[in-house]
Parts: C-alpha cells; structure tokens; sequence
C-alpha cells in the first residue's frame, strides 16, 4: 500500500521533474527570435522618428517594447488606434491611458514666415505644404504634433496648438 | 503494409476525429475564421498530435506498464502533452515570431484540445504498437487538419454570403459544421 502510493507519487514527480528539466533546456536551445519581432512592431509604428517617446526613434522604442521595458502608451503620432494595436500584438493590456499631453499640432504664423523650405524638410509626415519664398501651411490631418519643424524654422513663426477635435477616426 | 494504410485513412475520415468522434472541437470552431490561421494551426496540433502521442506510447509502456501504474495514464498524458505544447511553442517562437502572434492564445491552448489527450488514450486502451501509434496519430492529424482547413474555407465564403441577420456569423459556421459532419458520414461502412 504504502509502497504503491510512493511509486506513484514517485513516477510523477520523476516525469514532471523530466519534462521541466527538458523545457528549460529546450528554452535555452530556442532562444526568442527578437530582432523579428522588434521588426514586427517597428512596422506598426508610425515611422516619425520623433522621439517624443524618450526613446531616440521609432526602432529603439520597438525594441523597448518587446522587451517589456516601456508602456505601449508613448508614442502621441501613433494615437489610441496605435495602442490598440500594440496591445493586440504585444498582448498588453491597453487600460493604461495614453500619455496625458492631450494631442497637438503646429501652426504656422503666416505673416511671419519668410517661406524658407526648412520645415518641410523636417517634417517627417509631410504634413506641412508651401514653395520656396511663399508662406507655408500644416495640413492638420496629417500633423502628428512631433515639435520636429520648431527646431529648424529660422523665424520661430510655428507654435504648437491643443487640437480642437481630432479629425482622425 | 495494406492495415497500416487502411488505418491511416479510417483514422482521416471515417472516424475522423472532429467530425465523427466530436474530439477538438473548441480549435474546430476558434481558429476557422481565417484560411492561413486554420492552415497553420492544423500543422502545429498536428506536430502536437504525433510527438505527444509517441511520447505517452514510450511512457506508457516503458514507465507506467511495468510499474503497473497504467492508473496514472491520465495525469501522466496531461503532462507530456503540456510539456509537448510548451515545446513546440517555444520553436516556434524562435523560429517564426510573427506566426507565433498570430496563433496567439490558440497556441498554449492546444494542451486542452481534447483530441490530443483523447489521441493518447485510444491508442494505449486499443494496445496499438509503436508503428500503429505513429500511423493512428499521422491520420488523426491528417483527418485534423484536413477538416479544419476545409471548415475555414468554407466559412471564409460564407462569411461574405447574405445570410438572414439570425443566422450570419456563428449560427451559419454550426450549421456548416452539421453539414460537414453529415457529409462525412457517408465514409462510414468504408473499410474500419
């Protein structure tokens, strides 16, 4: 009686004890293939490479992501349809809420632009359309709110606006 | 030679696992909604199917019979089947992370489709030998992912067909699966 149940409880614990032995080592084998899912969330996001989520592009921050070392939430181009995404890929919960600067976009003051070219070039949405010594304009559609086209404008004539309503879906 | 074969495909058709014997059935129905997914699930429990069912025919005969625990096949099957499914998660992980999202939860969730367990169940309650047991497993995955492959077809159609409101989505996929089940029926009385 004895004997038996000893056996059983043995012959379980020996094939649990096996099995596991053999995952761990299975699992050191195969190790994750990361550099394709980082290529993987590196193509849903949105490619701006603007670094508002502290990360220095859009590929860091992928890597970031698949190593569970930031929230899903960073990244103000990609929006709350990026989130949900993410958090269909990576499997994430999407409650936390998006990063609490409300969205923006930039304005360009036309009186004072000289139509110098240099924020279209930074723009990394092609958001922002205008021709060499004419003012220039944001197509608030596609502003993403990245600060990218501050930097270079030699006359400080862009600022960025709380959007009323976004009108993306 | 020829009862191998003859097994193979009793095993694939007439008494097909989802379809005559009611095994698997949750994947039958959670994974069809897409060709590609339904393709590459069928393949993964099929994988799951074959090594799972080898691994319980050597534990079973080499383990359990002499001990005289056969009492503990179940438990013991359970085990293998759930290291086996962590197996083939983690080559797949490793060897095509964006098959491995997109089979998702579907994947972890193969060590509670019953036809796995029910696979190894049958072929040591029937005492098949080893080469029975790999070709009873090739057909139960044959059969498998045959039916899972053909069901997502269909519903891939279906689901683009104008259906009464009552019917479209789930309701109409049962229905297809009654018919389907009903269709192969007719292999009954071939062979076995």
């Amino acid at each position: 009686m004895i004997i038996g149940i000893a056996t059983s409880v043995g012959v379980l614990a020996l094939l649990a004890l096996t099995a596991g032995g053999l995952l761990a080592w299975l699992n050191h084998r195969w190790p994750r293939n990361t550099s394709a899912e980082i290529d993987a969330v590196d193509a849903l996001l949105p490619q701006t490479q603007c670094a508002q989520c502290g990360y220095p592009g859009c590929r860091p921050y992928a890597q970031a992501l698949v190593n569970d070392a930031a929230p899903i939430t960073l990244c103000p181009p990609g929006g709350e349809a990026l989130v949900q995404q993410l958090s269909e890929h990576l499997g994430r919960s999407a409650d936390e809420a998006l990063a609490d600067a409300p969205a923006r976009i930039a304005l360009i003051d036309e009186a004072r632009c000289i139509g110098c070219l240099l924020c279209i070039q930074a723009c990394p949405v092609d958001a922002i359309v205008g021709a060499r010594g004419y003012m220039h304009t944001v197509l608030v559609d596609e502003c993403t709110g990245c600060e990218l086209c501050l930097p270079p404008c030699p006359v400080d004539c862009i600022d960025l606006l709380a959007a009323a309503v976004s009108s993306k879906p | 030679m020829n009862e191998l074969l003859l097994l193979l495909l009793a095993t694939a058709f007439v008494n097909n696992f989802v379809l005559a014997q009611f095994l698997g059935l949750c994947p039958f129905v959670g994974t069809s909604g897409r060709f590609d997914t339904a393709t590459s699930m069928g393949l993964a429990t099929a994988f799951v199917l074959t090594f799972a069912a080898l691994l319980s025919y050597a534990v079973y005969h080499s383990v359990l019979l002499p001990l005289d625990l056969a009492y503990l096949r179940i438990i013991a099957f359970i085990v293998i089947i759930a290291a086996t499914v962590q197996a083939t998660e983690m080559l797949l992980r490793s060897i095509s992370p964006i098959l491995h999202t997109a089979m998702g939860l579907y994947l972890p969730l193969i060590t509670s489709n019953c036809a796995v367990l029910a696979l190894a169940l049958l072929a040591v309650d029937a005492q098949l030998s080893l080469l029975q047991t790999v070709v009873y497993a090739l057909g139960a995955s044959l059969g498998f992912s045959i039916v899972l492959a053909l069901f997502a077809a269909a519903r891939e159609r279906t689901e683009q067909a104008d259906a009464p409101a009552a019917f479209a989505g789930v309701p109409l996929a049962l229905v297809t699966a009654g018919i389907m089940s009903l269709a192969f029926m007719g292999f009954k009385g071939m062979g076995t």
